[in-house]
């Protein structure tokens, strides 16, 4: 390794000397003290590194979102000018929720702001891709959305790394740290869905309205509430309306309305409702595991939750609930095969409920739950 | 899909960017430094085993921490790239059953109708669109 012309032992002279057990010594005991009292800030510092390298990449998932917003903007809406200014402005929105001091009449003051945030989105993006038809406008109006869930988690992450390197306050840096890998998470499960919406891929959030779509396929279909459509669907001797999002642009419709408008139609004579939705499983459990249960499976804000809830009450309705489950990140990206296949199984397990639950000639509703990107009907 | 290559291009070029030409050369310089201890360590082996041990030890904790950083390096290098697996779009025939998988198209959508069979010359439709994962062997878990 070492050439003649250097003498190693010339080199090592010095430490042969017996001093330098005594010097080595003192290194140690200067390390321990180093250590004793630098230790915590140390250790700050090398979260704070840890943070910094995970800001980063968030940092890159987030330009890669807004880059995949504006290529398909451009390639599908054909805009005269440069939407990034637009896009860069979108990333921007945010909707107060009302107030909620006297939180009687909250859910619909909530569902107002929602419908005006949602036709304020679905506008901007009419103006931003004047050529994208309505399918498409509810594509790249999801992916925008999936662009703006990375850019806040993004702004997020950072607003607590600079409060933290600011006040030197190890307790904020390490709550940051403790929480960073299910943001990541769930940050890359967002990157992974803006391909999808771009493309128009079913979800696994979808796999409620797969269902749906599979039950009221060759029947005919009505619009039943705002981006809802219903069919009625003869199953196992009973009538089933079958609920679904209108695909197969990325929707997530109004069901809750949709359910109660039916209930209302048939004057409260429903023998029974079924829900079919993804539900988030627990670690260990295997993705695509079909439960049955009772309650109203509907995520979101709860308004949808809360209308069906009131008209169950009010005729005393008995309400099932059949759940596929998947991860947060199984959720929001392309519907994985394990996923796509339980949609057989969930029929067979809502079958076995109408024939235990309800007898022949009664009416009843299913309700396939989430967003329909991909899935026509 | 067919931007897939021009996504992976982009992310090599922010990782490239993102490693520093100064922790590369800090880690390498640990790296022979370490080198030299372990070798310092050899030679006055039979002229002072105390300090042969120091540089023994001194030797083997820098190859660790710079092993340890170089390949934290390439753990993050790999992590940088966002893996998209093929989505797969299942055609069948609703008469003869006939099937035929095949990469999603743009605008392909689960019970599009598409054109004709193959077979029977029906009509055949989209049913099916998934994303396949090969998951690879994992150990086999207690719970």
């Amino acid at each position: 390794m070492f050439p003649a012309v250097v003498n190693v032992s010339q080199i090592a002279q010095p430490f042969l000397d017996e001093n330098f057990g005594w010097i080595v010594n003192v290194l140690f005991y200067l390390f321990f003290i180093v250590f004793i009292f630098y230790g915590q800030r140390i250790q700050m510092y090398v979260m704070l590194k840890e943070v910094e390298g995970s800001l980063l990449r968030l940092k890159y998932i987030k330009e890669e979102g807004r880059k995949i917003a504006i290529e398909t903007i451009k390639e599908i809406g054909k805009p005269q000018d440069d939407p990034s200014q637009r896009v860069d402005r979108f990333l921007e929105y945010f909707a107060l929720p009302p107030e909620s001091m006297d939180p009687a009449g909250i859910v619909w003051k909530l569902e107002h702001i929602l419908d005006v945030r949602d036709n304020r989105f679905k506008d901007e993006v009419r103006l931003m891709a004047p050529a994208a038809n309505e399918t498409q406008i509810n594509n790249l109006e999801n992916t925008l959305e999936a662009a703006l869930a990375l850019n806040y988690i993004y702004k997020v992450v950072r607003h607590f790394y600079i409060l933290g390197k600011k006040t030197l306050s190890l307790y904020i840096i390490m709550q940051l740290q403790m929480i960073l890998p299910l943001v990541m998470r769930e940050a890359e499960a967002y990157a992974s869905a803006l391909k999808a919406f771009a493309y128009g891929q079913p979800i696994g959030d979808g796999i409620g309205a797969l269902v749906a779509a599979k039950l009221m396929y060759g029947h005919e279909k009505r619009k039943i509430a705002k981006d809802c459509v219903v069919a009625t669907v003869p199953l196992e001797g009973r009538t089933a309306y079958v609920v679904k999002a209108e695909g197969p642009g990325g929707n997530v419709g109004k069901p809750g309305e949709a359910m109660k408008t039916i209930i209302e139609e048939n004057g409260g004579n429903i023998a029974t409702i079924i829900v079919v939705d993804a539900a988030l499983k627990l670690e260990g459990e295997k993705p695509g595991e079909v439960a049955e249960g009772i309650g109203v499976a509907i995520g979101g804000p709860g308004v949808e939750k809360f209308k069906v809830e009131e008209s169950l009450l009010k005729y005393r309705i008995p309400i099932n609930a059949v759940i596929i489950k998947e991860d947060v990140g199984d959720a929001v990206s392309p519907m994985r095969k394990e996923i796509f296949e339980a949609a057989n199984e969930a029929i067979k397990r809502i079958k076995r409920v109408i024939q235990e639950k309800t007898k022949e000639g009664d009416s009843l509703i299913i309700a396939g739950i989430g967003n329909t990107i991909g899935i026509g009907q | 899909m067919a931007d897939k290559s021009s996504e992976t291009t982009g992310t090599t070029e922010t990782t490239a960017r993102r490693i520093s030409s100064f922790v590369l050369v800090v880690i390498f310089v640990t790296l022979a430094l370490s080198l030299v201890a372990l070798y310092f360590s050899m030679e006055i082996y039979p002229r002072n085993e105390a300090a042969a041990g120091y540089f023994l030890l001194i030797g083997f904790i820098g190859l660790a921490l710079s092993s340890y950083m170089l390949l934290q390096m390439r753990k993050r290098v790999l992590k940088w790239r966002l893996k998209l697996p093929p989505i797969m779009t299942i055609i069948e025939c609703q008469k003869c059953g006939f099937k035929n998988v095949r990469e999603f198209k743009r605008g392909d959508y689960v019970f599009k109708q598409m054109g004709a069979c193959e077979k029977c010359n029906e009509p055949v439709m989209i049913t099916g669109i998934y994303r396949e994962i090969k998951e690879q062997k994992k150990k086999e878990e207690k719970f």
